[in-house]
């Protein structure tokens, strides 16, 4: 079993849901983006998404932009994200941890080092915002032959018809962009979610995890009440970016301030099941 | 007349049967968007499918494209051009006196019936040069569509006066000011805006490409263009042309000139790139000449991109041409040597801009400045007899000012 499933399984065992943080590697710097990593855990991450910075990033909204500008700047590059997972899994051997970006970076890397390297770093799972199930077959075999998941992603748009294409060849859980639109806009009503995940839940056995929209403790405890998980990103990088100095520098309270986000969402998801 | 109501027919030799079931020519295009997208991609590429059949539908295009656009467009031999550069015979297709401007029409009508079809109540477009916002403007105005042009902020101060035409026709701008606010950018937040409004909106790409179906059929949309010059050379001169040139930023002038051509392996066709300040200085647009292959706006093609995979931004004086990217369709022609990629600078731009007013009397845009800046090389090297057709894809009204601002003049 690899940690993905192992995660999931342990936390079925606990009763709850997990909290999947979400934030840009290298933002706002090397060192700063390091230490955040090495805090989320103990936060309480269940999961740690790690964003790999591209220069036209055409599913995200101005937060996240922003954070991959900064990122860029700083010197971010896919290989320096990939020895930032090294160095982050030298003292993490449990936290499964996915990488979410753009294809790329990843071609320009070549899908097949790339596969093996990010294993070898300690990467349980890859999320490709513009690899769909139509063009997976450049990513999947390596993917599959170095026990990478690749994560689906599933929106509003797909249909009953196509969900089973979509999830074709797809392992470690299912990402749902719960609405239609790009990230850290609007959020989905529960309305929107009870009418979507029931969908989802009858053509795949494959855990759940909602993102796109999820800013709160609340809603983060009212997405892991209908699905497996909750994926934060904009909200965190959005204290992250208010933490910064006017030239956009990491200041000292930095990294407390993004983990006290991410602790009392991390409260949130584990109350809502205890209240469920 | 186009190409969608006499599509070639189906030969296992011919190079014009692309792109097959996954939106593939050779290694490059695909659909490499978004899941959001991914099922109204899937819905696009078939109401196309379907509108390419219907009689209907080829009717109401060929109706808009003679009496709205003006087609066809004619056929002009450059005689005191010729003698100038004292070579080969030069023939400028006059896509220039199409309504509007320039080629973009051709597709925005062409888009705008498909779009129609399928019941959508907004469209979207990304402009660089301004030349397919205003044609998009156009024809939303003419079939009272509400209409969102995004356009880069570099764009946008470099274009005023298809900034203002957009807005006359009733277009709402949306300048983005993200990367060099130059064309990609503005393709970057249009597709952001569609996968937000996803139900009711049609995105009216301006070039070949973007995911399929967008490349083929903004092809199939352009190929009128060498379609009607194939047989008003034929007209004129009873053959084929020797050469076919035509500037490329994303390619849809240059692919609609030489589609029709592809089979004809007589007929040597010659793509021309924006270099900027120079292929070798880092500021240009080059992407076939100085890219290499990967994957940008739902497509894989050449981009200009650094080792890490990140985009490098474009520069050129022209705003049409400022594109890290190019359709995949280009790329295809590139890798089996079928068409030639070469490129001319801002300079020599600028000089056949001026070259091209004083000795036939037309005002070239910027962008087919650089393929004339090409002819200007390769033409008096040829011999008399021999022909060169040139792709004059739009007029330089747009460009007064910022050519004036490089000339140092003071309007």
């Amino acid at each position: 079993m690899n940690r993905i499933a192992a995660r999931f399984a342990s936390l079925r065992a606990a009763g709850r849901g997990a909290l999947i943080p979400f934030l840009e590697a290298y933002d706002p710097d090397a060192a700063t983006s390091a230490a955040l990593f090495a805090g989320l855990p103990q936060a309480g991450a269940d999961l740690i998404e790690i964003g790999v910075p591209f220069s036209d990033p055409m599913a995200d909204g101005p937060i996240i932009q922003a954070a991959g500008r900064r990122a860029l700047t700083a010197g971010a590059t896919l290989r320096r994200t990939l020895a930032m997972v090294r160095n982050f899994r030298a003292d993490d051997p449990e936290t499964p941890v996915i990488l979410m970006g753009y294809l790329n970076p990843i071609l320009s890397y070549g899908p097949e080092p790339f596969a093996r390297d990010a294993a070898a770093s300690g990467v349980d799972g890859l999320i490709i915002v513009d690899l769909p199930t139509e063009e997976a077959d450049l990513l999947l075999p390596y993917a599959r032959a170095n026990g990478l998941d690749v994560i689906r992603l599933v929106a509003p748009t797909t249909d009953d018809a196509r969900l089973p294409k979509v999830l074709e060849g797809s392992s470690g859980f299912v990402y749902y962009v719960s609405i239609t639109g790009i990230t850290g806009t609007r959020s989905a009503t529960s309305a929107e979610l009870a009418a979507n995940l029931p969908r989802l839940r009858r053509v795949t056995d494959l855990p759940i995890a909602v993102g796109f929209g999820v800013k709160t403790p609340s809603q983060a405890a009212e997405i892991v009440r209908m699905a497996d998980a909750a994926v934060v990103a904009s909200s965190l990088i959005a204290t992250l970016a208010a933490s910064l100095d006017e030239k956009g520098r990491a200041q000292r309270d930095t990294v407390a301030r993004v983990l006290a986000d991410v602790r009392a969402l991390a409260e949130g998801v584990r109350d809502a099941r205890v209240a469920a | 007349m186009n190409e969608i109501s006499r599509a070639a027919p189906e030969r296992s030799n011919s190079l014009r049967n692309g792109p097959n079931a996954r939106g593939r020519f050779g290694a490059y295009g695909g659909r490499f968007v978004a899941e959001t997208l991914m099922p109204l991609i899937l819905e696009l590429e078939h109401a196309y499918e379907e509108a390419k059949r219907d009689r209907a539908f080829r009717a109401e295009l060929d109706y808009h494209l003679e009496h709205y656009v003006g087609r066809p467009s004619p056929l002009w031999h450059a005689a005191r051009l010729s003698s100038r550069l004292g070579g080969a015979r030069i023939y400028f297709k006059r896509d220039e006196l199409n309504h509007t401007g320039a080629h973009k029409i051709n597709n925005c009508i062409g888009q705008i019936l498909l779009a129609r079809r399928m019941g959508k109540t907004r469209i979207i477009a990304e402009t660089g040069a301004g030349q397919h916002g205003v044609a998009t403007a156009t024809v939303c105005a003419l079939f009272g569509l509400p209409c969102t042009v995004y356009m880069g902020t570099t764009d946008v101060e470099r274009q005023k006066p298809n900034v203002f035409r957009m807005k006359l026709l009733g277009a709402e701008i949306h300048p983005v000011s993200a990367g060099t606010g130059t064309l990609k950018d503005a393709m970057n937040e249009a597709l952001r805006d569609w996968v937000a409004n996803v139900r009711d909106t049609y995105y009216l790409i301006g070039t070949v490409a973007g995911p399929h179906p967008y490349p083929m059929m903004v092809r199939d949309f352009q190929s009128v263009i060498g379609e009607e010059a194939k047989a008003q050379l034929q007209k004129a001169e009873g053959r084929l042309p020797d050469v076919a040139v035509a500037c490329i930023g994303g390619g849809s002038n240059a692919m609609g000139l030489f589609h029709p051509f592809l089979d004809d392996p007589s007929v040597r066709l010659i793509g021309v790139e924006a270099a900027g300040k120079g292929l070798d200085t880092g500021q240009h647009a080059a992407s076939l000449l100085r890219g290499r292959p990967g994957v940008l706006h739902g497509n894989c093609t050449y981009l200009l991109q650094d080792d890490d995979g990140q985009i490098i931004d474009a520069h050129s004086i022209s705003a049409g041409l400022d594109y890290p990217g190019i359709g995949p369709e280009h790329s295809w022609l590139h890798d089996i040597h079928r068409v030639e990629y070469a490129a001319a600078t801002d300079d020599e731009a600028l000089e056949a801009f001026q070259l091209c007013a004083k000795t036939e009397g037309i005002i070239p845009a910027l962008e087919p400045a650089h393929a004339l800046a090409h002819v200007m090389k390769i033409a008096p090297a040829m011999r008399p007899d021999e022909i060169v057709l040139m792709n004059l894809c739009g007029r330089g009204d747009k460009d007064i000012f910022a050519v004036a601002e490089r000339l140092g003049v003071t309007l």
